[in-house]
């Protein structure tokens, strides 16, 4: 268990560190998620399953979710303006 | 020193995640990449409230077959604290990406400098 | 008595509150392009350097096509800058590292993880897990702090919400009726954001088929058991939003728009939010004064038990649903219709 936990700190670290370093922002996102999913596997380590599932359903679902939906609005603002 | 840091391993990876928040909330100029680095701070603050609640051997703070003894369950309050918190980390959150995007439309950066300079062009001219 | 000073204009202080205003550019006193064109006369006779400044004006051309020296800066100040920009990386580098450093330092000192002897697990939680179940009446007893003893922090939260989904409303809203031409152009992108969606993918629609019934109910699930089990209105009406986002998605906005209009959501939140204010105020009367507040408390572990924590869950379940399928509505294309 111990063991479990250590990796799961580490690649925590390594999440946050590849957000910072990935050049494309759809990827960083997804890695975000990522990210959010391993916190919420701690939480339930932690002993807190409450934390967990909010964090499930609201960090990695909703957050993500709308970031998303602005890398698309985004996307499409400069799409228009290509080709006018 | 280094053994009282794997002592308090949560902890530590708590301030190493904050720190590197705080590094992608100052280096990069992309304004979605400085909101996520907001967001792993948050994540990182909430990790050290919930790591200080935990206590080794005990059970989740919901009451089972009548046990209401105190040694029984860990600390019940981080928990509290940190579910508030995270909702309301989301709606800081969406506000930032609504503000993002009207930016975007108005200066068609996404980059804080360019941003800067077209809004320093726009009062000088 | 105070002493005008005349030259005031120059003093430093004056120069460091024009640089803090952005009023002038610090390095433009100092390394102005004067420097550079003498350089440029007196060397003029040598073929060999002709041919060098040749090519630095070429290097001048393709760095003013490049975004950040398009703004005319000239090439001393762009060196400035750019010396300007690595101390700044490498100084906020420096600062991180040393932030974490003197943090970790810190951690160092701090109580064992996981003892039972630490200083926050004081009679405050005692007092919770003791006398929880009886005062409140959940059986989960997160629940039962956050509802019963913190609620009205939960109350205030329920209202962070409710403030940031009309604060993006604000931002983010397209009025059909505005003449505006910016009001338009972004309706305009909002229809164009939609002419590429695909509008019947069957795919998408017989996964939703399935899964938003099932989402549906474990959200009410969660909501509904709050008191009795990990859960509660926060994260049960997140999963209800995010059902609610799904169905959206793979069902278009005509769907949905015939059960859920910007109406039905003003209504909604508003009632929730008052029933619950209402609620919390007559505990909170009848509490100060020692009253019997008359609400029975039920059998621990029944559905119908605890009180008013099950209504109130039910409260901010429905907040926290609508105020994530509004965020996203208001981000696709401005508005619920």
């Amino acid at each position: 268990m111990e063991l479990f936990k250590i990796i799961l700190l580490v690649s925590l670290i390594v999440c946050a560190v590849s957000v910072a370093f990935t050049k494309d922002l759809l990827t960083s996102i997804i890695i975000f998620m990522s990210y959010s999913l391993i916190m919420c596997v701690i939480w339930v380590l932690l002993q807190s399953p409450d934390l967990a599932i909010t964090e499930a359903a609201v960090g990695a679902g909703v957050t993500s979710i709308l970031f998303f939906v602005t890398l698309k609005k985004i996307r499409a603002i400069r799409r228009e303006e290509q080709d006018e | 020193m280094i053994q009282h840091i794997f002592l308090n391993l949560e902890e530590a990876v708590s301030v190493i995640l904050f720190g590197i928040g705080f590094t992608m909330l100052l280096l990069h100029q992309n304004l979605i990449k400085k909101i996520m680095g907001m967001n792993i701070m948050d994540t990182a603050v909430y990790l050290f409230l919930a790591a200080k609640g935990y206590i080794n051997g005990r059970m989740v703070p919901i009451v089972v077959d009548g046990i209401q003894d105190a040694s029984a369950y860990i600390n019940p309050v981080p928990s509290g604290l940190v579910l508030t918190g995270i909702v309301v980390s989301v709606s800081t959150t969406a506000l930032m990406l609504a503000l993002t995007i009207r930016l975007y439309e108005r200066y068609g950066s996404l980059s804080l400098d360019q941003i800067l300079t077209q809004i320093k062009e726009e009062e000088r001219a | 008595m105070s002493r005008r000073r005349d030259n005031y204009e120059n003093s430093r202080w004056m120069k460091f509150k024009r640089w803090v205003d952005g009023e002038t550019d610090p390095l433009a006193g100092r390394m102005e392009a004067r420097a550079y064109e003498d350089k440029k006369a007196s060397h003029s006779s040598n073929h060999g350097r002709e041919r060098l400044e040749d090519l630095e004006a070429d290097t001048e051309e393709v760095l003013k096509r490049l975004p950040i020296f398009a703004n005319g800066y000239d090439s001393v100040v762009d060196k400035g800058l750019m010396a300007f920009r690595r101390m700044y990386k490498v100084m906020s580098v420096l600062l991180c590292a040393g932030i974490i450093a003197v943090l970790l330092w810190t951690v160092s000192y701090l109580p064992v993880f996981g003892d039972a002897k630490n200083p926050d697990n004081n009679e405050v939680s005692a007092r919770y897990i003791e006398k929880g179940l009886q005062e409140t009446g959940a059986v989960n007893i997160v629940t039962g702090m956050i509802l019963d003893y913190r609620a009205f922090d939960t109350f205030g939260e329920s209202c962070v919400l409710f403030i940031a989904s009309c604060c993006v409303l604000v931002l983010l809203r397209i009025d059909d009726a505005s003449k505006d031409e910016h009001v338009q152009m972004r309706k305009k992108e909002a229809e164009y954001d939609r002419l590429y969606e695909p509008k019947n993918d069957i795919i998408l629609q017989k996964c939703a088929c399935i899964l938003v019934p099932i989402i549906m109910i474990f959200g009410i699930y969660i909501v509904l058991n709050g008191h009795l089990s990990p859960g509660g209105g926060f994260s049960g009406g997140a999963v209800l939003g995010s059902g609610l986002i799904l169905y959206l998605n793979a069902f278009g906005f005509q769907k949905t728009g015939r059960f859920f209009t910007q109406k039905v959501y003003q209504r909604v939140t508003l009632s929730a939010l008052t029933f619950y204010c209402l609620a919390k105020s007559y505990s909170f009367f009848t509490g100060a004064n020692h009253l019997k507040s008359g609400i029975p408390l039920g059998t621990p572990g029944a559905i119908l038990s605890s009180g008013l924590i099950l209504p109130l869950n039910i409260c901010v379940g429905l907040v926290v649903a609508c105020t994530m399928y509004v965020f996203y509505t208001l981000f696709r294309k401005g508005g619920m219709k």
